[in-house]
């Protein structure tokens, strides 16, 4: 183990880990620029969220006379725990010591710790919208979170390995051959990727004060520097799942060792495949409604079901007995 | 000596009971002798129970008592050693929470001679449990265990519903014990003694090891508070006094997980994977359901009861898991299994006891068990909201803390299952993983509603907005088990490591690349399937923490401004406008609406043709299925058989000497 935790192999996590902080921005105003195009509404630049953070950043505070400590840390912890599930993820390169720190479960682990303070700081004021976008969120959530690690579960058996590298690596070494139960998880994972970052069908990033609204109902109170970490968390949250979702199925251009020129072709390969997915999420989003909040457990229940066909059919199809 | 030392445990535990009798009108005795003396208990038994877990070895003794021909024998080993450890511990911090507590009880006549005896002996029982080593004397030590735990589940006895719970307690131990006994009956059959020894060299057909198992299962799960047999569970433990309530969740479902691994794994021996798949099933739905059945609770202490019906489930999965890993000859992979339901065991115990003291603390302060007239206690009760809020994010299994580390571990043990032969069983197991995933999910919502109604938001009640501090010893006892949970979430591989001398005791093979990597990395099965270094993810956490709050946070007068509540406008917002709990767990009620008997009453009263509403009531229920389905129909059983067997009673007394006149007649027949 202490052979993966060289100089060069912590400097790539750190520098991953900064790419992700930096790029998840990039990727919301890239989806909404595509969304803008497709309703025929001028789109803002690229620049847009960078600056709407710069604006948050620089404001004042306002809390709530009865706002308890928990409120005030939990943007920090909702930040962290995105941050650290990101840092876990193999973005550029499939040589990444923090997936062996942090394995896929731990992944949702660290997710799950910033939905519980994000919920928590929703009921901290005692507002209805608050209580109700929590409510809604751990409801819904604990529908998804078992969804993907069901996916998480096919994955790990076929590559016999619960570490998110090992498992890109695994992918990228097999090559594209089709396999029902890749197949399964990874519809089963787009459908927990869109719940879970909170888009069309299933939230809506843009709507305010909606009796429909689930994540911005949550953090409703919050202002200044702590709704510019919250909103950034949620921004990390969508690349997060953009990420999960191109390097484990499509791992084409990911980097296998540590040499200036690979990482670059990751790089470069890694921005074309989320740019792309950006594309067909501003396709989704635009062609289809929002759905009833009691509709969304259907849809959450089939990707569960989706990814529990997953882990059968790779048992009962591709296990060699 | 740790036997020496587990058996002054048991002495001091003893001396506890003894000086509460003096305890009459006079607070003090309980408070500065019996408490001291139940942490001396706990300490002893934590120390000898970690000392055998060191060293792995095996010490027995005779005691002087019991019967000529069955003298009481005691046995320590490593399996004894972690259980003793959990009732030490657990003990240790109530001995720590007790004084502060009962200052409640100084004034208005409540039994203190019974509270303070019957802790004592509940302590001591389970103490002698797990160190017995014939079956009389478990048996002796199991029924001391739940009767004196039965008193204390009636504490209350001026109300009626307390009353009942204790019946129904009392009831379904003994039946579980019965069950035990039979099961002791079969192996003491064919071992010819009821020395465990002679159990453990008996040759049973499988036909027999099946059936002492499935009585086994049926008493011991009884006890653990499995699904569909917990009916006694959520009535029993919540309305006894709190401290008691952690040593029954905390300790005493342990002490049945601790005989139902003592029965299966070590007396009968050959184990069967079929007992495996039973025990995996019906772990992974009282898993589901108690979490789900926990959701709907409003009443604290029966939400955390009910949370411990999952975790049992979630032990008994792990365990299932082992059986079935054993029982197909995987033992390296069976091994896991156990040490991870085990390691669950040993956390469940650890977090639920620091939640129910917190309970306890809460309710103590606020005189309310409702999470709907609690609110904002995280600002009036500051110490208890903090313990309190770890405790809820270990047993909502969030990283780093160490309800997640033995999740992690069972779910790593899951994914081996593509080494089984057995197709039906290579697809049994992953899905009960999604079962766990699941339970694991919805314990996070559980949670978040339990902490977050109770603790945040605006009081929303008198006395919860009057809420005043704690006593130092309660803070302390709470404090110790969140820094338990802290550490053995932060450094699983010392706990793991104490823990696979048990697999090796009892099937000879241990865990073979757990921890070889050093303390740091956790590896259950090799470097290249699975790691997880919780030191290197706490140390991430505070890092990104550190940065984030070193960046960003601006220093001066200018952080931030106090202001009113939004309230788009319309007037100050009171705390009956927040989101109540029973709101909260309405969107989970309605997805998984089949698994309660919901009776829900709406009375609308209008005026003006029904324009305008001017009284509107609405009451809800949540039920249980298990009452309806199973135990009314065997409670009608139970009363037509009585009622058919009463006609024999005529009440004439020619009948009865008629009667006794053909008893004598058959005898004299049968013996001639």
């Amino acid at each position: 183990m202490a052979d993966l935790l060289t100089l060069n192999g912590w400097l790539l996590a750190l520098l991953q880990a900064a790419l992700f902080v930096a790029g998840a921005p990039l990727l919301t105003i890239w989806v909404k620029r595509n969304k803008c195009r497709l309703q025929n509404r001028r789109a803002p630049s690229l620049l847009q969220p960078y600056r709407d953070l710069a604006k948050l950043f620089r404001k004042q505070v306002v809390l709530a006379e009865n706002a308890s400590p928990l409120f005030r840390c939990a943007p920090y912890i909702v930040f962290a725990a995105t941050v650290l599930a990101a840092a876990t993820i193999p973005l550029l390169s499939t040589n990444l010591p923090t997936a062996a720190i942090a394995d896929m479960i731990v992944l949702v682990g660290f997710l799950a710790v910033g939905r519980f303070f994000l919920a928590l700081a929703g009921m901290d004021i005692g507002t209805a919208f608050g209580g109700m976008g929590a409510s809604r969120e751990v409801s819904l959530s604990s529908l998804a979170e078992p969804a993907m690690l069901m996916v998480i579960f096919t994955l790990a058996m076929s590559a016999q390995s619960t570490n998110l590298s090992s498992v890109v690596q695994y992918l990228y070494d097999a090559g594209l051959v089709l396999r029902p139960s890749l197949l399964f998880a990874l519809l089963g994972l787009l459908l927990v990727a869109v719940a879970e970052s909170g888009r069309i069908p299933v939230d809506n990033p843009a709507t305010h004060l909606e009796l429909t609204m689930v994540h911005e109902a949550m953090i409703l109170e919050y202002s200044g520097r702590h709704l510019a970490l919250m909103e950034w968390a949620a921004q990390l949250k969508l690349m997060i799942f953009g990420v999960l979702i191109v390097n484990i199925f499509f791992p084409w251009g990911i980097a296998t060792e540590l040499s200036a020129s690979a990482l670059f072709i990751g790089l470069l390969a890694v921005t074309v495949k989320l740019s792309l997915i950006g594309v067909v999420l501003a396709f989704a989003e635009t062609s289809l409604a929002k759905m009833r909040v009691f509709l969304v457990p259907q849809f959450l229940n089939l990707a569960f079901l989706l990814a529990l066909l997953g882990a059968l059919s790779h048992i009962i199809l591709e296990v060699d007995i | 000596m740790a036997l020496n030392l587990a058996l002054a445990a048991v002495l001091a535990a003893l001396a506890s009971a003894g000086v509460s009798l003096f305890a009459q009108r006079r607070i003090a005795v309980l408070k500065y002798l019996a408490f001291p003396f139940l942490l001396l208990s706990g300490l002893c038994a934590a120390v000898a129970g970690g000392m055998i877990l060191g060293d792995g070895d095996v010490q027995s003794a005779q005691l002087p008592f019991g019967l000529p021909w069955l003298p009481w024998q005691v046995r320590l080993d490593v399996l004894s050693g972690l259980f003793l450890l959990i009732i030490g511990i657990v003990t240790f911090a109530v001995g720590l929470f007790g004084p502060g507590y009962v200052s409640e009880y100084e004034h208005g006549g409540h039994p203190l001679v019974q509270l303070g005896v019957f802790t004592g002996l509940f302590v001591a029982g389970m103490q002698l449990v797990v160190l017995a080593n014939d079956a009389f004397m478990f048996m002796i030590a199991w029924e001391l265990m739940s009767l004196s735990s039965y008193f204390l589940v009636v504490f209350h006895h001026e109300q009626a519903a307390n009353r009942r719970a204790g019946f129904l307690y009392l009831l379904m131990a003994h039946v579980g014990g019965l069950a035990i006994l039979l099961g002791y009956g079969v192996l003491a059959t064919f071992g010819d003694g009821f020395s465990f020894d002679a159990m453990r060299a008996a040759l049973l057909s499988p036909l027999w090891a099946s059936v002492a198992f499935s009585l086994a299962f049926f008493g011991f799960g009884m006890k653990a508070g499995l699904v569909p047999l917990h009916a006694w569970l959520p009535e029993a433990h919540p309305v006894a006094p709190s401290h008691i309530s952690a040593l029954m969740s905390g300790v005493m479902l342990k002490v049945a997980i601790y005989g139902f691994v003592r029965m299966t794994l070590d007396l009968i021996g050959d184990v069967q994977w079929g007992w495996g798949v039973a025990v995996l099933l019906i772990g992974s739905i009282s898993a589901l359901l108690g979490i789900l059945y926990a959701m709907q609770q409003n009443d604290l202490k029966r939400l955390l009861a009910y949370s411990s019906i999952e975790n049992v489930g979630v032990i008994f999965l792990g365990l299932g898991m082992a059986l079935v890993f054993i029982g197909t000859g995987h033992q390296g992979l069976g091994a896991i299994a156990l040490v991870a339901g085990l390691f669950h065991a040993f956390n469940h115990a650890l977090f639920k006891s620091l939640l129910f003291l917190g309970a306890g603390n809460v309710i103590q302060r606020t005189h309310e068990q409702n999470i709907e007239r609690m609110g904002g206690l995280l600002t009036r009760l500051p110490y208890t909201g903090v313990f309190f809020l770890i405790g809820s994010m270990s047993i909502a299994s969030l990283p780093p803390f160490n309800g997640f580390a033995s999740e992690w571990l069972t779910f790593q043990a899951a994914l081996q299952a593509g080494a089984l032969d057995n197709g039906v069983l290579r697809i049994l197991i992953p899905f009960t993983a999604a079962m766990l995933a699941l339970t694991g999910a919805l314990s996070v919502a559980c949670f978040v509603k339990a902490y977050g109604v109770a603790f945040l938001g605006q009081p929303r009640s008198r006395r919860a907005r009057h809420a005043r501090a704690t006593a130092w010893g309660m803070r302390g006892a709470q404090g110790l088990l969140a820094l338990l949970c802290l550490l053995a979430g932060v450094l699983p591989n010392v706990m793991v490591n104490l823990l696979s001398t048990i697999p090796k005791l009892l099937t000879g093979t241990g865990l073979q690349s757990a921890t070889v990597h050093g303390w740091l990395w956790l590896t259950p099965v090799s470097s290249t399937v699975a790691s997880y270094s919780a030191p290197l993810v706490l140390l991430g956490i505070l890092v990104a923490w550190g940065l984030a709050w070193q960046l960003l946070h601006p220093r001066g007068a200018r952080a931030v401004r106090r202001g009113a509540i939004w309230d788009c406008g319309f007037g100050p917002l009171n705390a009956r406008m927040q989101y109540t709990g029973t709101s909260f767990s309405m969107p989970l009620r309605r997805i998984f609406s089949p698994v309660w008997r919901i009776e829900e009453k709406v009375d609308r009263q209008s005026e003006a043709e029904g324009l305008r509403v001017s009284r509107l009531a609405h009451q809800m229920q949540v039920h249980d299925h298990s009452w309806a389905a199973l135990y009314e129909p065997i409670g009608r059983f139970v009363l037509l058989a009585a009622r058919r067997i009463a006609l024999l009673q005529q009440g004439n007394i020619r009948v009865y000497i008629a009667y006794s006149f053909f008893t004598l007649l058959v005898l004299l027949w049968l013996i001639s």
